[in-house]
């Protein structure tokens, strides 16, 4: 049996392009009690997880800057989303609530079809699975991301912007300077929150062939028939990675904080 | 006469059906302290804060140094402001910033001056309200006489030629309310501008210029403090100023 | 133009209409599970005792913190390792509604946390057990203030449904990814199956509404403070 699983020829980090998914069944194994089988195959599942490791642990880093540049790219249009939800022109309003609501009503691995097989196909672009997955989950996430800061918007008391333009502040100067700012400290824990749905929708991607950690463990779980172990290896890295983050975050909002600020509604 | 600084025509602002102004009017000369009066919902906040257009008035206009106020303008309207200091009665210091931000912000970003002489221009600013040694603390750290002390400073760092101040001590514990109004009597003796909404009357009759007394959206009565608290005409002013010297204490 | 239509009326229509049936077949009974096991384990992590309410937030953890993808391979190409095989339809229910029975009691729980202590002074002094107090008293308002958010978690399954698809599966974007890829018209069917989502899930958002609306009680805040 083929132990050592690696990238196959001309299959790169960020992309397995190489094979079709979903066409492998279940291997079938004699029939033995359940609990003796676990037991009994322990010894060759540990070497496959040993052996598969520092392959999935290269999945994670794809797993990541895909999670990060999703989460850029929602910032950076769900922010203005935001703002624009809650101080901009009627018409303005209306359009970014039907932004909204597409992007929040229709599954991921839909948009990553849509994106990756029509559009990208249809308007002949060419896009790598990787850079679909990022901006998919980038304005899916811009959706929900543009709820967490209206929601923090909304929160801060009217005063804020009264007393900014009591200043001479332009509504746009008002905004940047003095609402976002606070806004963005209030959405720390919305984003943590985020953080973990994307780093676990980035699994889904997968089904483009980006290689992130669900792929390759299927990958080489095709190929040693460990198909278990393999899967709760990728489990656990992902229980680590949201761990991880969901730490990082909070260390964040512990330094963002303003003493004697807390944080209400939210 | 010397021609009045601020000149509000006709204010009139109405929410739904309900008539909030019914076209107020005044001048104010430079130097004077105006004190609005009146019992709570005749409108003295709204006016206040229609003086400086933070509410849109259906109706009214205003002259701030003989040049009429078009705030439709966007710019026209900024530039007005940052000559209008307002003091808010729940202070709206921005809770993001320390007590000297707070101050510099609007040098900064309104007025384009350089970090660092916004800076010197904040402590010197915070010094005269008396808190320099709180400067780099947040709005949640200071008290509440102490917040209103900086959003005094954040109003004047401004160079503001008039002050519209909201009931500033109203939210202040009472042991609170001297170090507040010290700073207001000292901006006064040094010849500020100011139009302040107030239930202190016994600081009011001390300093102000002018009180005028307002209900129902309307200026019912205005004169020195000795006509109003001693001789009114009109009935209702002396009914009002007797329940609130009751509440509020000997004149002073 | 003609030719378009005829290729909806005898290709993508039926599909279509298979797919979305199979779909509400995975969502509808998903949902009920996931919702018990959410009042289940919420409960248990309320109101267990020690051991019992560890084990029920170790599986709350575990569960939200693993990609449902990676649950759902574990049901359908994991478990044959030890023997036991699950047909994709069962694999893809079971999975969700483990998934979302986790995050339902997380929703359930901290309704629970906000009832008042006065509620269960009251229902104790007039000698309920607490079983029956939990059951008559507690449950029923908190699970008025858990709506909301039980509420989108149903909307979420009705999107991950989807998943299922993964692991063989054929629903609502099988039979899209199917049809698509013998026409290679992608954009118009995934299109259109978006569309098939967003009518489902706008449907569902509306339902819900009302149900809150409905079991709404005047003076009862529903937001949790
Ligand atoms: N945004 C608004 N929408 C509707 N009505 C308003 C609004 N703001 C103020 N009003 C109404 O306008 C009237 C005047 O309010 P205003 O706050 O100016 O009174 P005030 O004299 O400052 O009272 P107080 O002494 O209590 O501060 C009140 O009846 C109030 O209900
Ligand atoms: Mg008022």
């Amino acid at each position: 049996m083929e132990r050592k699983p690696g990238p196959v020829g001309g299959a790169s980090l960020f992309s397995m392009k190489d094979r079709e998914y979903g066409d492998t069944m279940p291997q079938k194994c004699p029939h033995i009690p359940h609990v003796f089988k676990v037991i009994e195959r322990m010894p060759e599942s540990l070497i496959a997880i040993m052996d598969a490791l520092p392959y999935l642990l290269q999945g994670s880093m794809v797993t990541l800057v895909v999670v990060v540049g999703a989460m850029g790219l929602g910032f950076a249009l769900g922010a203005p989303l935001a703002a624009g939800q809650v101080y901009g022109h009627p018409a303005l309003r209306r359009f970014i609530a039907v932004y909204v609501w597409f992007f929040r009503g229709i599954p991921l691995l839909v948009f990553l079809f849509l994106f990756y097989f029509g559009l990208c196909t249809a308007f002949d672009i060419n896009l790598s699975a990787f850079a679909v997955a990022i901006i998919v989950l980038g304005l899916i996430s811009s959706a929900y991301q543009s709820q967490i800061f209206r929601g923090a918007i909304l929160s801060l008391p009217e005063g804020q912007f009264k007393a900014a333009r009591a200043l001479g502040m332009s509504d746009f100067k008002a905004i940047s300077f003095i609402i976002l700012p606070q806004a963005l400290r209030l959405s720390i824990p919305g984003w943590s929150n985020e953080y973990s749905i994307l780093l676990k929708d980035s699994a889904v991607t997968y089904a483009l062939g980006v290689a992130e950690i669900m792929a390759r463990a299927h990958f080489v779980a095709t190929r040693t028939y460990q198909h278990l172990p393999l899967y709760f290896a990728a489990g656990v890295i992902f229980l680590v990675l949201t761990w991880v983050g969901t730490k990082g975050l909070r260390l964040l909002e512990e330094r963002a904080r303003i003493p004697g600020y807390s944080p209400k509604g939210l | 006469m010397t021609a009045p600084i601020l000149r509000i025509e006709n204010i009139s602002k109405r929410y739904g059906k309900k008539d909030v102004l019914k076209g107020a009017s005044f001048d104010v000369l430079k130097g004077d302290l105006k004190i609005l009066i009146g019992p709570s919902g005749a409108g003295k906040s709204t006016l206040l804060q229609c003086i400086n257009f933070l509410v849109k008035p259906d109706e009214g206009r205003i002259w701030l140094d003989e040049q009429e106020v078009h705030y439709a303008h966007k710019r026209d309207l900024c530039a007005y402001r940052q000559k209008v200091g307002m003091i808010f009665q729940d202070f709206n210091l921005f809770d993001h910033l320390t007590a000297l931000e707070n101050v510099r912000i609007g040098m900064v970003r309104v007025k384009g001056m350089g970090k660092a002489e916004a800076g010197e221009r904040a402590v010197m600013e915070l010094e005269r309200v008396g808190l320099r040694e709180h400067m780099q603390k947040y709005p949640a750290q200071l008290s509440g006489g102490q917040k209103q002390r900086v959003s005094i400073a954040r109003a004047l760092a401004m160079d503001p030629k008039v002050m519209l101040l909201d009931e500033p001590t109203s939210a202040l514990d009472p042991e609170l309310i001297g170090e507040v109004h010290a700073v207001i009597r000292d901006l006064g003796n040094n010849g500020m501008t100011m139009i302040m909404a107030t239930h202190q009357i016994g600081f009011a009759s001390s300093l102000a210029s002018e009180i005028v007394f307002m209900e129902d959206g309307r200026i019912l009565e205005r004169g020195t403090p000795d006509k109003i608290f001693n001789h009114a005409e009109n009935a209702r002013t002396r009914e009002f100023c007797s329940k609130i010297t009751e509440l509020y204490g000997e004149r002073g | 133009m003609t030719e378009g239509w005829l290729y909806i009326q005898a290709e993508v229509y039926p599909a279509l209409l298979k797919g979305f049936w199979v779909s509400l077949q995975l969502i509808a009974p998903s949902a009920l599970c996931g919702l018990v096991i959410g009042v289940m384990v919420g409960v248990l992590r309320v109101y267990g005792n020690r051991p019992v309410m560890a084990a029920a937030n170790a599986f709350v953890a575990i569960f939200r913190g693993i990609p449902l993808v990676v649950q759902l391979f574990i049901w359908y190409f994991g478990l044959p390792h030890i023997g036991i095989y699950l047909s994709p339809f069962v694999a893809s229910i079971l999975g969700f509604s483990l998934c979302s029975g986790a995050y339902h009691s997380e929703y359930i729980r901290g309704a629970l946390l906000s009832i008042k202590r006065g509620q269960m002074l009251a229902a104790q002094s007039l000698g309920f057990s607490k079983i029956r107090m939990i059951s008559s008293i507690i449950l029923p308002q908190a699970i008025r203030r858990a709506l909301p958010g039980c509420g989108n978690e149903i909307i979420y399954l009705i999107k991950y449904s989807s998943l299922a698809y993964m692991i063989t599966c054929i629903e609502l974007t099988g039979q899209g990814k199917i049809l698509a890829s013998n026409s290679f018209r992608y954009t118009e069917v995934f299109l259109m199956i978006g569309a098939c989502y967003l009518v489902m899930t706008s449907v569902a958002t509306i339902i819900l509404g009302r149900v809150e609306e409905h079991l709404r009680i005047p003076g009862f805040e529903r937001q949790r403070t």
